[in-house]
């Protein structure tokens, strides 16, 4: 055990409890929407730390660039143009990214073991030495977030900076961010920090203004602060209440080792077959017809 | 080849190499398959070079499957058609399983048991080849949406895992019925076989013989 801030307390594909016996602080990053003047420095600083290089593309009208995440952009600032009630336009931008999940949808998909862990701070990484490329985390995540790489079919997304925090450092896009919109800390002291924004934007206007942390995926380690809390959808279509679906809790829940138990007791239960019933033969009655004719 | 010249020849080699490139490829499939199942079946990648080249073979196994198994489909489903005899078979399963046969209807070719299974078979082929296209991340699943995704995730795999036991009923009666694994191995059958498991087969084969 190496460093405690990597303790892993979830494996993905592992059935056997892992080390929990040391516990730490869990740990959160703060968005506040409300401060974010959509630089893009994060996205620059996210590049720079990580060694990720996207492809340049084009320009497609409007200002996210790259337009979406991909496996070498892991993070975006999302634009939109919302008029949120009649005549009172807002700009709402939204630096998206894994969400870091308390219940990672996709941890609990993947088919890999060890491909995905969650530390005990509660950052969700992914292992790509270990990953085969099947994007079950794609289908298992309800942020959209698991970009596959056209380059080696690994899966890639943000890691919280998880090599910065694990030696005590910020992540490098709340490092660079030049209005604080990004806050990094323990998650405890993150909430904290979120009401006191909250107070204020309440008493600028933003009667809604909230939270989002959502409880269906049992907490987030990243959080925004929403000048709509209410409506998170406003927010390029960050989704209201979030939740590992249920399409997925089926397919990964506990049918699999029942089925598993049921093939492996229908093995058995043809061994038995045979060994109380015998084998189905020819009566001698037919065989002896045959035997006097040849 | 006819070890014995009163043998009644019951499959085609074309037949029977068509039957095992299904069978292979149901095997290997369902090893690599079974490892992305449950954590418990990993294992099993290593059998086809580790975890990625499971995940990249798979699903062209899975191809070569599905267009085996539709030519098999074309040789064998008009013999499978269920007729009212086939029901009685099946009504009386139960006294098969139990190891008396002596009231069971007269099957032709084919019996009641194995024209379900048939059927069987072909809807999970069915249900496995949609969804397998639809999870199949490096060239389709971004075609689709993510509920889609999700559903055909879950169809697979419960498509897969019946498929399993139906594969394991089929291997296993043809062990339990002696006589029958040379059928699909060189191709004939003893005449005292067909007389006793096929009646109404072994009567169309033998007419105007003897």
């Amino acid at each position: 055990m190496a460093l405690q801030s990597l303790d892993i307390i979830a494996r993905s594909a592992t059935t056997t409890p892992s080390p929990q016996v040391r516990e730490t602080m869990k740990v959160a990053k703060l968005i506040d929407i409300s401060k974010c003047i959509g630089c893009k420095a994060c996205q620059v600083a996210c590049m720079e730390w990580n060694d990720v290089r996207d492809e340049i593309g084009t320009n497609v009208g409007v200002y996210d660039n790259p337009a979406d995440l991909s496996a070498d952009s892991w993070t975006v600032m999302r634009y939109s143009e919302v008029e949120v009630e009649q005549g009172k336009l807002e700009w709402l931008i939204r630096k998206d990214g894994c969400m870091h999940c308390a219940d990672p949808g996709c941890l609990k998909a993947c088919p890999a073991p060890g491909a995905i862990v969650q530390y005990s701070n509660g950052i969700v990484d992914f292992h790509q030495e270990n990953c085969i490329g099947c994007g079950y985390c794609i289908t298992g995540c309800p942020f959209d977030i698991p970009r596959i790489s056209k380059k080696d079919s690994k899966a890639y997304k943000c890691t919280l900076c998880s090599d910065r925090v694990a030696v005590g450092l910020e992540p490098a896009c709340v490092k660079t961010c030049p209005t604080g919109a990004i806050v990094f800390g323990s998650k405890e002291d993150m909430i904290h920090h979120a009401e006191g924004r909250i107070t204020d934007l309440k008493s600028r206007g933003y009667a809604n203004a909230g939270l989002y942390d959502p409880q269906g995926v049992g907490g987030t380690h990243v959080m925004y602060v929403l000048q709509h809390a209410d409506k998170p959808e406003l927010f390029s279509g960050l989704p209201k209440n979030p939740s590992i679906s249920a399409m997925v809790g089926l397919w990964k829940g506990i049918t699999k080792p029942l089925t598993s138990f049921a093939l492996g007791m229908l093995a058995v239960g043809t061994l038995f077959h045979y060994v109380m019933k015998g084998p189905n033969e020819v009566s001698k009655d037919i065989e002896k017809e045959f035997e006097n004719e040849s | 080849m006819k070890a014995d010249p009163n043998d009644l020849v019951r499959y085609t080699a074309e037949e029977r190499v068509n039957h095992w490139v299904v069978g292979m490829t149901f095997i290997l499939l369902a090893l690599s398959g079974l490892a992305f199942f449950h954590p418990a079946f990993y294992p099993l990648t290593q059998l086809f070079g580790g975890g990625v080249w499971a995940r990249i073979l798979h699903p062209f196994l899975g191809v070569l499957m599905a267009i085996t198994f539709t030519a098999m489909y074309f040789r064998f489903h008009k013999l499978n058609a269920i007729t009212p005899v086939d029901k009685e078979w099946l009504r009386r399963v139960g006294e098969m399983v139990d190891g008396d046969d002596h009231n069971m209807p007269e099957s032709g070719k084919y019996n009641g048991g194995q024209k379900l299974l048939f059927w069987l078979l072909v809807a999970c082929m069915v249900l496995l080849t949609l969804s397998g296209l639809i999870i199949w991340r490096a060239y389709f699943s971004d075609l689709f949406a993510i509920a889609i995704v999700r559903f055909g995730s879950v169809v697979h795999a419960a498509a897969a895992a019946f498929m399993i036991a139906l594969i394991m009923v089929h291997v296993y009666a043809a062990i339990w019925t002696r006589g029958t694994i040379r059928a699909m191995l060189y191709g004939t059958v003893s005449r005292a076989w067909a007389k006793q498991h096929h009646p109404a087969w072994y009567k169309e084969q033998t007419r105007g013989v003897k």
